[in-house]
């Protein structure tokens, strides 16, 4: 028994991690008033980059720095789509997700990477690898860029009040490039983490939809740092659990265990919706575009 | 004397539309310049040129005697130019600190926390810092707005209509700071059409009618009626005409408790009665539950105690609007554009939808166009919509006085007996006000109950036979026309 509770606790960080980035991507995202569906899409390519960095001799610590990039190139047209043309948030965050699912399927079978082993990450202390630690300090960094900087001041206003930002002088469309690419780099991030760090192979089901239940923890959160740090190691336990149990041999369902984290969305956004205060939490023009009157 | 802030042949067109047309105004330290005319006379359009949103077609912006060239907000703060939009440019939910940060960026937190409570007291007011903007009342947030272009340094002050969202209280109080800032050297500018405003509270008058300079004079030896001459062209005065008869109990609240939206008042036992053949007044500053005892005639939120009696049907307080308009509510709500009209739409359809509803143009599966086309034609006319081009436009397009009427029309098609107004005549100059109430009166005495609720005392005061006081959420007195102006405006405020 004790073999196996640490064999699950010493699981749990690398589970929580990708879900912590990519929340934490999310909520800089979207405090600067971006409704980002397209989580799932810059995790995919985040997560091939890192395979395919990897496949061809770069450092596993390199690798997370392509992710990155990949994660900022696609942020890079989100943010030409939602900021710059104005394309409704939800229709352009789908679109990347379709694009993206596409778009690695396509690169990796072109590149013959597909279930290649990786040598990945190697742990540098408790059995936890140097981006385990990035997360804490990742996390309280972007509390400081959010809460501590002009950077941040100006972000939050362009979520809450665009016209309020616009009269200030702030320009509202380069505030959220900027946050759609810099949020695009840590959900990046998360999917490299995934295929570097825990899978360790490129499947095209390998994000299986974490950035859509990153979506989720988002709102559970509140659209605040540490809250979904907290989140993300809740659905860590969940998801470390899962082997755990079939390495067991209990008699429990495979498709019901896989079906858990997303059971677990699911009662997570009915138990935020009936609290009801996320009104309040909420930036205030999320998904909306700003446009100043040219008349009144 | 230079002229701190001088526009000089100022023109600026909309796409064909010349909103502004050879205009020159000036500034000058120390002064209170009013700036009045009716909507769409071209007062927002010019003020925006001086604070950088527009760049004039032709004509010239100088500043200190120098031409200047304003390429956006955060240029004309740093020229000392600083406005207070009427619509209030802040952040609710953030503090009231972190406002003022956003407005005058690069400087540390408690410099700026220390000159704004410094400022704040030399102009005679508290201030709490770590309060969130959005908990303030709309006087306190008129105050950190002002705080918040003085700080950025600006010595030329435009203030955007700033006392219609206040109390006539606090609508006083902020002339006396507005006299404060023009004896402390700044150019304050006083966008306004209260005509008293402008007499009392300046030293320099400039009239605008239709994108023209209309006149620039002094308050001396001006009154109201000439000014209202200079304004509309003509004279526009109305005067009140009470009901002749008033005949039985045709709507009734009873102790009416509506919870509001979180961290705002909602309505606490409400109970009036409205009979046939009169006009009931809500008075009220803006906040203290309009909004939700709107929502309660509507019908669009139902009260969590308390009964909505209307003649013949009883209580109807869990009924939807759909039912209440069926039998015989009409309801003029405050929002024209979210609630009166799509704006999207063609104005025969705007017209239609209640007929449409009622089958009047076909049944379930087929509309017929040519009939409803027919009766909003008809509607048209009858309540003189001006800027019809076709009845196939957007009702968007149409001008606020128009829409207005639109809306007049397809809900008094059916002669309602209860009619709710809510501030009918908001954002419409005088003309057209003055339409709006007529429908209103002519409704009235063909023996609808009437409803206005108003944040505008003077159009309670010219309208009502009886009037009753909304303050946080309870209606704490009823006068009966006529009654004292100042008698009202103290129970608005009270605090008992």
């Amino acid at each position: 028994m004790s073999d196996f509770l640490l064999n699950w606790l010493i699981n749990i960080p690398g589970f929580a991690a990708p879900f912590a980035l990519a929340a934490l991507g999310l909520i800089i995202t979207e405090r600067a008033g971006v409704l980002n569906l397209g989580a799932e899409g810059f995790m995919l390519v985040g997560a091939l980059a890192g395979v395919g960095a990897m496949l061809n001799g770069s450092a596993p610590l390199l690798a997370l720095g392509g992710s990155v990039v990949a994660g900022m190139l696609l942020g890079l047209l989100f943010a030409v789509m939602v900021a710059s043309l104005r394309i409704n948030h939800v229709i352009s965050g789908l679109a990347l997700v379709f694009f993206a699912q596409a778009l690695v399927s396509f690169i990796a079978s072109a590149e013959r990477w597909n279930n290649k082993a990786i040598a990945g990450l190697e742990p540098v202390f408790l059995g936890q690898d140097v981006v385990i630690f990035a997360v804490p300090v990742l996390t309280l960094a972007v509390l400081w860029l959010l809460n501590k900087t002009r950077f941040g001041l100006s972000l939050r206003a362009v979520g809450e009040n665009p016209g309020a930002a616009d009269a200030a002088g702030i320009d509202v469309t380069a505030m959220r490039f900027a946050a759609i690419v810099i949020g695009a780099g840590l959900i990046g991030l998360a999917g490299g983490y995934l295929t570097v760090a825990v899978s360790r192979i490129w499947v095209d089901t390998v994000v299986g939809g974490r950035g859509w239940i990153a979506i989720a923890l988002v709102i559970f959160a509140r659209w605040h740092p540490w809250r979904a740090v907290l989140g993300a190691v809740l659905f860590g336990c969940i998801e470390a659990l899962i082997p755990r149990i079939a390495a067991t041999g209990a008699d429990v369902p495979r498709y019901f265990l896989q079906m858990t984290p997303y059971l677990a969305t699911l009662g997570v956004m009915i138990w935020a919706a009936l609290r009801g205060s996320d009104r309040w939490a909420q930036p205030a023009a999320l998904g909306q575009h700003h446009i100043r009157e040219e008349r009144d | 004397m230079t002229d701190t802030l001088a526009l000089s042949s100022v023109s600026k067109s909309f796409g064909g539309f010349r909103a502004l047309d050879t205009v020159d105004f000036v500034a000058r330290a120390g002064e209170v310049h009013a700036l009045l005319g009716e909507n769409g006379a071209g007062k927002s359009t010019l003020m925006n040129i001086a604070c950088g949103l527009y760049a004039p077609d032709e004509g010239h912006v100088a500043i200190d005697g120098k031409t200047v060239r304003i390429s956006g907000a955060r240029d004309a703060a740093a020229r000392g130019i600083g406005m207070v939009h009427q619509h209030f440019k802040l952040v609710p939910a953030f503090s009231v600190l972190e406002n003022i940060m956003l407005f005058n960026p690069g400087r540390s937190p408690s410099e700026v926390a220390s000159k704004a409570q410094d400022l704040a007291r030399q102009m005679g007011f508290e201030i709490s810092l770590s309060d969130k903007a959005g908990t303030l009342g709309v006087a306190e947030q008129q105050r950190i707005e002002i705080l918040k272009v003085l700080l950025a340094g600006a010595r030329i002050v435009i203030l955007d209509e700033p006392t219609a969202v206040l109390s006539p209280e606090e609508g006083r109080m902020l002339m006396g700071l507005v006299r404060k800032l023009a004896e402390a050297g700044s150019a304050v500018i006083l966008v306004t059409h209260k005509l008293h405003e402008a007499l009392h509270h300046s030293d320099r008058i400039t009239v605008m009618r239709g994108g023209r300079k209309i006149s620039e004079t002094t308050p001396e030896g001006m009154d109201p009626a000439s000014l209202t001459t200079l304004i509309v062209g003509e004279q526009i005065i109305e005067k009140p005409q009470l009901s002749k008869a008033v005949g039985p109990i045709e709507v009734e609240l009873e102790n009416v408790t509506l919870s509001g939206e979180s961290g705002r008042k909602g309505l606490v036992d409400v109970s009036f009665r409205v009979r046939r053949g009169e006009i009931y007044g809500v008075a009220g500053v803006s906040g203290n539950g309009q909004n939700e005892l709107s929502a309660a005639i509507m019908g669009l939120s139902f009260p969590s105690s308390g009964r909505i009696g209307m003649n013949g049907l009883g209580d109807v307080s869990k009924r939807g609007p759909g039912y209440r308009r069926r039998h015989g509510l009409g309801c003029i709500p405050v929002d024209r554009y979210s609630h009166g009209l799509a704006g999207r739409i063609s104005v025969t359809d705007n017209y239609a939808v209640n007929g449409a509803m009622a089958g009047a143009y076909g049944g379930w599966g087929y509309f017929k166009r040519g009939l409803a086309q027919a009766a909003a034609r008809e509607a048209v006319a009858a309540y003189d919509v001006q800027g019809v081009r076709s009845l196939g436009q957007r009702a968007g397009l149409l001008s606020g006085g128009n829409a207005q009427k639109l809306v007049i029309a397809r809900e008094f098609e059916g002669a309602p007996r209860v009619v709710l107004a809510h501030s009918p005549s908001r954002g419409l100059d005088v003309r057209a006000g003055a339409a709006v109430h007529d429908r209103l009166r002519a409704a009235r005495d063909r023996g609808a109950a009437v409803i206005l609720i108003s944040d505008d005392l003077d159009e309670i005061m010219l309208l009502s036979d009886r009037i009753g006081v909304l303050n946080s959420g309870r209606l704490t007195r009823e006068f009966k026309a006529p009654a004292e102006r100042g008698d009202i405006g103290a129970a608005m405020v009270s605090h008992e």
